[in-house]
């Protein structure tokens, strides 16, 4: 079963506890972007085999929005960290560095490659 | 290929049976073919088989990284049904449907197709609303179905509880052609049949790279070394966003665990297919007495094909509601599969970004049951650049606002 930590509360929240939301940090393309911009964040999504950045919720505890970075291969989580933020702490990155050297994830990528 | 037969049976009962031959061959890749399938499930096979048949292609490849069969395929729960709201779903499942009426015949291979009825249950006002609409929908699409009373649906299934503690059965739409199949042997037929025309089924290997010249696919670099071709058909499932990146364009898809149970064999109780989307729980009855049982999807991308714990007890404890005598069965096995799943719950089959390169994926948590129609489709497809039961599917519908939308006419199980 999954745990998360919800960085808000401190909780150890297992799945039945959270809700899942998607892909993290999608940069919104609204009015003056152009037709391709709009349909990629609208429809295209991540869906890598491995390291994954997601929003949760932490529905039945605090409620508040955050941010996991998960593997999807074995389930692994490497830490979760709050949603007032654009890209991941450089201290997420570096976990994920320490096990999956040379990651990429979209625009980011392991640091000490 | 020798065929199977009653005669066959009796004659290899007086030898020991020593003369059956091997189902399909296992040669090693050559080094060009025309078209190179990737996924040996129910799907790519399919594929593969209609190409030959219907467009005599034959000199194909379908290559697998596990055994044949061993994904999705091989982890359903074997429902067969059409009864779909929206007109190109209609189209194409019920296209499947009927292929699975005769594909016992069709490829020399009993696939136990068993149209024994499925009912989707329903116990909202809402969804009186929705499966009344759907049959009406139906109607006009030439698929047969019925809104039958609460009566009528205890009259099919006596050990339905039509009072249950939160969600009472207020009727259901009944679809009397729908039914199941023995999942493997689906994909047994059709590779029998592909091998049998001379295509080669190349198992154990995995699909490392996707080579491309000049905007076209030229080839695919595997375990078992690179092997050319003119066209590709990607058919995943799961492993659909993987295949894309290395082909070098991204699909509007997620991954997620779906999960299954059978339990104990017991006698015979249920002769037809029960679906109650509302509480979230489908179950029929095995030939071999197991009650097969489905349940919903997890919220977040995975690739384990193990899902949660907690989505079982949810799963079980609609099935315990809708029909109390569960409660006292013991699970035999669970398992998971990783379905994928797009944004309006609707296939992809379509030409993509990369010249000849084709996908056949998103079939979510509804794959088996199209397996015929998707294959025939796709072929039709791969080998004249168009057909008319694709076309709605294409991966321009989300540029275009044409959705399939079919997340809101199904429901949740799919």
């Amino acid at each position: 079963m999954l745990i998360l930590e919800c960085p808000y509360c401190g909780v150890k929240a297992e799945e039945t506890e959270l809700a899942a939301g998607g892909e993290a940090h999608l940069k919104r393309f609204g009015p003056g972007s152009n037709d391709d911009e709009f349909h990629d964040y609208l429809f295209m999504r991540e869906n890598p085999k491995g390291v994954h950045f997601e929003r949760w919720r932490h529905a039945n505890g605090c409620g508040k929005w955050f941010h996991a970075a998960r593997c999807t291969m074995t389930l692994e989580v490497f830490g979760t960290y709050s949603a007032q933020t654009t890209e991941p702490p450089q201290e997420i990155k570096d976990k994920i560095s320490a096990k999956r050297p040379g990651w990429t994830w979209r625009e980011f990528t392991d640091g000490q490659k | 290929m020798k065929r199977y037969s009653a005669f066959a049976v009796a004659r290899e009962a007086l030898r020991y049976h020593t003369g059956w031959e091997r189902a399909w061959r296992s040669p090693e890749p050559k080094r060009h073919y025309d078209v190179v399938i990737v996924g040996a499930g129910g799907h790519g096979l399919a594929t593969a088989y209609y190409l030959g048949k219907n467009y005599g292609i034959t000199n194909v490849a379908i290559v697998e990284k596990g055994w044949l069969g061993g994904g999705n395929t091989g982890r359903n729960t074997t429902i067969i049904r059409s009864n779909y709201l929206q007109d190109p779903s209609a189209a194409i499942y019920e296209k499947a449907r009927s292929l699975y009426e005769t594909m016992s015949q069709d490829l020399n291979y009993n696939v136990m197709f068993s149209p024994r009825g499925v009912i989707m249950l329903a116990q909202t006002e809402h969804e009186i609303r929705g499966y009344k609409r759907t049959a009406h929908a139906n109607a006009l699409q030439g698929v047969q179905t019925e809104w039958i009373s609460p009566e009528r649906v205890k009259e099919i299934v006596p050990i339905i509880n039509l009072h249950g503690p939160r969600y009472p059965v207020l009727g259901g739409l009944w679809q009397e052609r729908g039914g199941t199949a023995r999942h493997d042997a689906v994909a047994w037929a059709y590779a029998r049949a592909c091998s049998d025309m001379g295509m080669d089924i190349i198992q154990k290997c995995e699909v490392t790279g996707v080579r491309t010249e000049g905007g076209r696919v030229a080839g695919v670099d595997t375990t078992k070394g690179a092997i050319d071709c003119d066209k590709i058909g990607m058919i995943v499932a799961g492993n659909a966003s993987v295949l894309s990146e290395m082909a070098g364009f991204r699909l509007p898809m997620e991954s997620v665990a779906l999960q299954a149970m059978v339990s104990e064999p017991i006698k015979p109780c249920m002769d037809v297919v029960v679906m109650a989307n509302t509480v979230h729980g489908y179950m029929s009855q095995s030939d071999k007495g197991e009650m097969v049982i489905g349940g919903g999807t997890d919220g977040f991308n995975n690739y384990t094909q193990r899902g949660s714990f907690h989505h079982i007890e949810e799963t079980v404890r609609a099935l315990c509601e809708t029909f109390p005598m569960v409660s006292r069965l013991k699970m035999l096995r669970q398992w998971g599969g990783i379905v994928d799943v797009t944004g309006d719950r609707s296939p992809l089959i379509s030409k993509t970004p990369v010249g000849n390169c084709f996908v056949n994926c998103g079939w979510g948590t509804g794959g088996f049951k199209s397996i015929p129609g998707s294959g025939w489709a796709m072929a039709e497809l791969m080998a004249t650049g168009h057909s008319p039961l694709t076309e709605e599917f294409s991966m321009n519908r989300f540029k275009e606002g044409k959705f399939i939308d079919e997340s809101v006419a199904a429901g949740v199980a799919h």
